[in-house]
C-alpha cells in the first residue's frame, strides 16, 4: 500500500490511522477465530472502539460518541451476557469443515475485487471537502429534514424491545 | 496521503472478514459477530463519503447515526432469537437447525 512510501515523515494522524487499522482488522479476525466465544465478544468490543477511533479521525466526533455509547456501552455488554448464557464446551474445538476453505476463498476474492476496483478508481485523489460540522447542525438536520425517519426509528426500537421481551419469555413447551 | 482511499481499503478488508465469518462459522453468535463487522464497515463508508465527497456533509453522518441505532435494534432481536433457540434446542449450531427447511 501507499502507506509505506513516506515512512520518514509519519505524522500523528497517519500513525493513529495505522494503529487503528491494525487494531480493527486483527481484533475482527480474533473475534471470529478466538477459541472461547467470550474472548471473541471482548475482541468485537475492541473492534467497535477502533471504529470509533476512525470516526474521530474522520472529523465525526458525534458519530464516534454515539458508537461508543450504543455499541461498546450497550450492544457489546448485551452480547457478552448472551455469550455467557449460551456457553457450551462443544465450541472449544470447532469442527474443521470445507466451509472454512470456501469462506476464505470467497473473502479473498471479494477483498481483491473491491480493492482493485477502488485502487483503480479516482477516489485516491479526493481531498477533504470540509472539516467538522457542529453538533447543532446535526441536531437541526435530524429534527427538520429527517424527523419522519427519527419517529419511525423510535417506533422500531420500541417494537424490537417488545419483540425481544416476547421472545425471551418462550418456554420449552415444544416437546 | 490523506485520502478517502485508505479508509475504503480498511472497510473492504473488514467486509471480507465478515463475509468469511458468515460462510465458515456454525455458531450463531459468531454469525452475529460477522453481521456486526459487515455493518460497521458500511457505517465507515457512510462517514468517509460524508467527509470526502458530499457538498453539505451532514447527511452521511446523520445516516450513520440512523444505521447505528438500527443495528442496536437488530442485535437485540438477534440475541433474543439465539436465546430462544438455545432454550428450546439446547444448541446454537445453525447447521443443526433444520426444522424450517422446506
Amino acid at each position: 500500500m501507499k502507506l509505506n512510501m513516506e515512512r520518514e515523515e509519519l505524522t500523528m494522524v497517519e500513525f493513529a490511522f495505522i494503529a487503528l487499522t491494525v487494531m480493527a482488522i486483527s481484533s475482527a479476525i480474533l473475534a471470529l477465530e478466538a477459541k472461547e466465544v467470550v474472548y471473541g465478544a471482548i475482541s468485537l468490543a475492541i473492534m467497535l472502539m477502533a471504529m470509533a477511533g476512525f470516526f474521530i479521525l474522520l472529523d465525526a466526533p458525534f458519530v464516534a460518541m454515539f458508537q461508543i455509547i450504543v455499541y461498546v456501552g450497550a450492544v457489546a455488554v448485551l452480547i457478552l451476557f448472551t455469550v455467557m448464557l449460551v456457553r457450551r464446551d462443544k465450541w472449544l474445538k470447532p469442527p474443521v469443515s470445507g466451509l472454512t476453505v470456501v469462506g476464505i476463498i470467497t473473502g479473498l476474492i471479494l477483498a481483491s475485487t473491491f480493492g482493485l476496483l477502488l485502487i483503480n478508481s479516482t477516489l485516491g485523489s479526493v481531498v477533504v471537502s470540509s472539516g467538522s460540522v457542529s453538533f447543532m447542525l446535526i441536531g437541526v438536520e435530524l429534527i427538520s429534514e429527517y424527523w419522519v425517519a427519527l419517529e419511525v426509528l423510535a417506533l422500531l426500537l420500541a417494537v424490537s424491545l417488545i419483540g425481544a421481551l416476547t421472545l425471551a419469555k418462550i418456554e420449552e413447551e415444544d416437546k | 496521503m490523506e485520502s478517502a482511499l485508505q479508509y475504503l481499503i480498511v472497510s473492504v478488508a473488514l467486509f471480507a472478514i465478515g463475509v468469511y465469518g458468515l460462510i465458515a462459522k456454525r455458531n450463531a453468535i459468531r454469525l452475529l459477530f460477522s453481521i456486526e463487522i459487515i455493518a460497521n464497515s458500511a457505517i465507515l463508508n457512510l462517514v468517509v463519503f460524508s467527509r470526502y465527497l458530499a457538498v453539505s456533509n451532514v447527511t452521511g453522518r446523520v445516516f450513520a447515526l440512523f444505521a447505528i441505532a438500527l443495528l442496536a435494534a437488530e442485535a437485540v432481536v438477534g440475541l433474543s432469537l439465539i436465546l430462544a433457540a438455545y432454550r428450546i434446542r439446547k444448541d446454537i449450531d445453525v447447521l443443526e437447525m433444520r426444522e424450517m427447511r422446506g
